[in-house]
């Protein structure tokens, strides 16, 4: 129900504001899924923390599952601002672009999470490392925007303007704020949802070895 | 015994097994020197010296790389490892011990790369060898926990540079920013900020990646 919910806020207000061309509407796609991202890492470190605190196991699985969601989140970031570049520029990729390449640098990041999750063997030992992992993710993220930003001027010069802007028009931010909440609700569904999916597999593991 | 007491044995040990095989210096001497060596064909004719700077900054990474994966591997295969997380010490006294016999290699591996690149190449500023102590210093604290965590797993040398990469670009992003840009305070403002956070944060965090 959320799911659908989630996905009726974050399409169905798009057509409400035309007024900068079509092109333009990705935005309220692409900076979203962008903000999710953020949110799912962001999530994923604390539960992380929680974890090492506790020690209780539970939290690995909820770290695990909200960096699952905010690396596809991430790839949809990377996809959605190809296309707007793509749209905008002639270009399916730019160096100038900071948000791409930020995205660029922890997509390799965080799939290097997987990477480590499938070469260590499960238990309590992998939970912690991955936790750790997460928290120096989050970490990360400022600190590479950062050097992105250093890097700008070392790589080339910015080439393309991005028509943004900070000012919006008040139903543009309607518009985004709307577009913004339908994307959290949507990947706070796909993580309750693969959440549960996951531990009922582990329950069901469970109960078929203490029955075998 | 006392805290630096731990970390001054573990860093002597780390220090004693690369210096007692003799062939460690001058097997570092010649990498190095092969390695400038190809840079100076891989560059085209033309490239400016800055170019091989940046060339000059990737050998180092990946020697840091050789360096991080030789860390771990005699306490991985005599099982030291865990014999060292029951030592009634601080855990985090080991990453430092480890990771100041890693700054020691880096320091090295330095010592005979910058001379060899002002030999062919162009000399390097003041600048550039205070990028060089920073980063090593950024590439030896993160390094050393990437390096725990990838000594336990099964890919081992394949984990490390997965790790390590993405988190190794604001480092790289830092040194040859101060090494080429006419005004490198910014840059190494940035390296020493990346430095005090991930050092804190690998500290308190390595505790957790080698125990349970």
């Amino acid at each position: 129900m959320l799911l659908l919910a989630g996905i009726a806020l974050a399409f169905y207000w798009v057509p409400m504001a035309p007024l900068e061309g079509f092109r333009q509407r990705i935005f309220y796609i692409h900076v979203p899924v962008a903000l999710t991202a953020y949110a799912c890492f962001g999530w994923g470190a604390w539960k992380g923390l929680r974890l090492l605190w506790t020690r209780d196991q539970r939290h690995d699985l909820e770290s695990y599952t909200a960096i699952h969601i905010g690396t596809i989140f991430g790839i949809l970031t990377l996809v959605t601002g190809s296309i707007w570049a793509r749209t905008s520029w002639g270009v399916w990729w730019s160096w100038g672009e900071r948000q791409l390449v930020l995205f660029l640098v922890l997509f390799l990041f965080y799939s290097a999470y997987f990477m480590l999750r499938y070469s260590v063997d499960p238990g309590p030992r992998r939970a912690n490392m991955s936790a750790v992992y997460a928290l120096f993710g989050v970490v990360l993220i400022p600190i590479s925007f950062l050097a992105i930003r250093l890097a700008e001027d070392l790589i080339h010069p910015v080439v393309f303007d991005r028509d943004v802007g900070t000012n919006l028009a008040g139903s543009q931010l309607f518009t985004f704020v709307v577009c913004l909440a339908g994307m959290l609700v949507l990947a706070a569904a796909l993580y309750l949802n693969e959440l549960t999916g996951k531990r009922v597999d582990a329950r069901l593991r469970e109960l078929r070895e203490s029955l075998a | 015994m006392t805290y630096l007491g731990d970390v001054a044995a573990l860093a002597r040990t780390s220090l004693l097994l690369e210096l007692r095989s003799r062939d460690t210096v001058p097997a570092l001497l010649l990498f190095v020197v092969s390695a400038l060596v190809v840079f100076r064909f891989a560059l085209p004719a033309d490239a400016s010296d800055l170019a091989a700077i940046g060339l000059l900054w990737i050998a180092v990474v990946f020697t840091a790389i050789l360096a991080l994966t030789r860390a771990f591997v005699a306490e991985r295969e005599g099982r030291v490892l865990d014999g060292l997380v029951l030592a009634p010490c601080d855990r985090s006294a080991i990453w430092l011990g480890k990771a100041l016999g890693v700054l020691a290699f880096l320091l090295v591996a330095e010592a005979i790369a910058l001379p060899a690149f002002g030999l062919f190449f162009a000399p390097v500023d003041g600048a550039t060898v205070a990028a060089f102590l920073l980063a090593d210093l950024g590439i030896a604290a993160v390094g050393t926990l990437l390096a725990a965590i990838a000594a336990v797993s099964r890919a081992r040398e394949l984990l490390l540079p997965l790790l390590f990469l993405p988190l190794v670009i604001p480092v790289v992003v830092g040194g040859v920013g101060a090494s080429v840009e006419p005004d490198p305070g910014r840059y190494l403002a940035f390296l020493g900020l990346y430095d005090g956070i991930f050092a804190i944060l690998a500290w308190a965090t390595f505790e957790y990646v080698v125990t349970e």
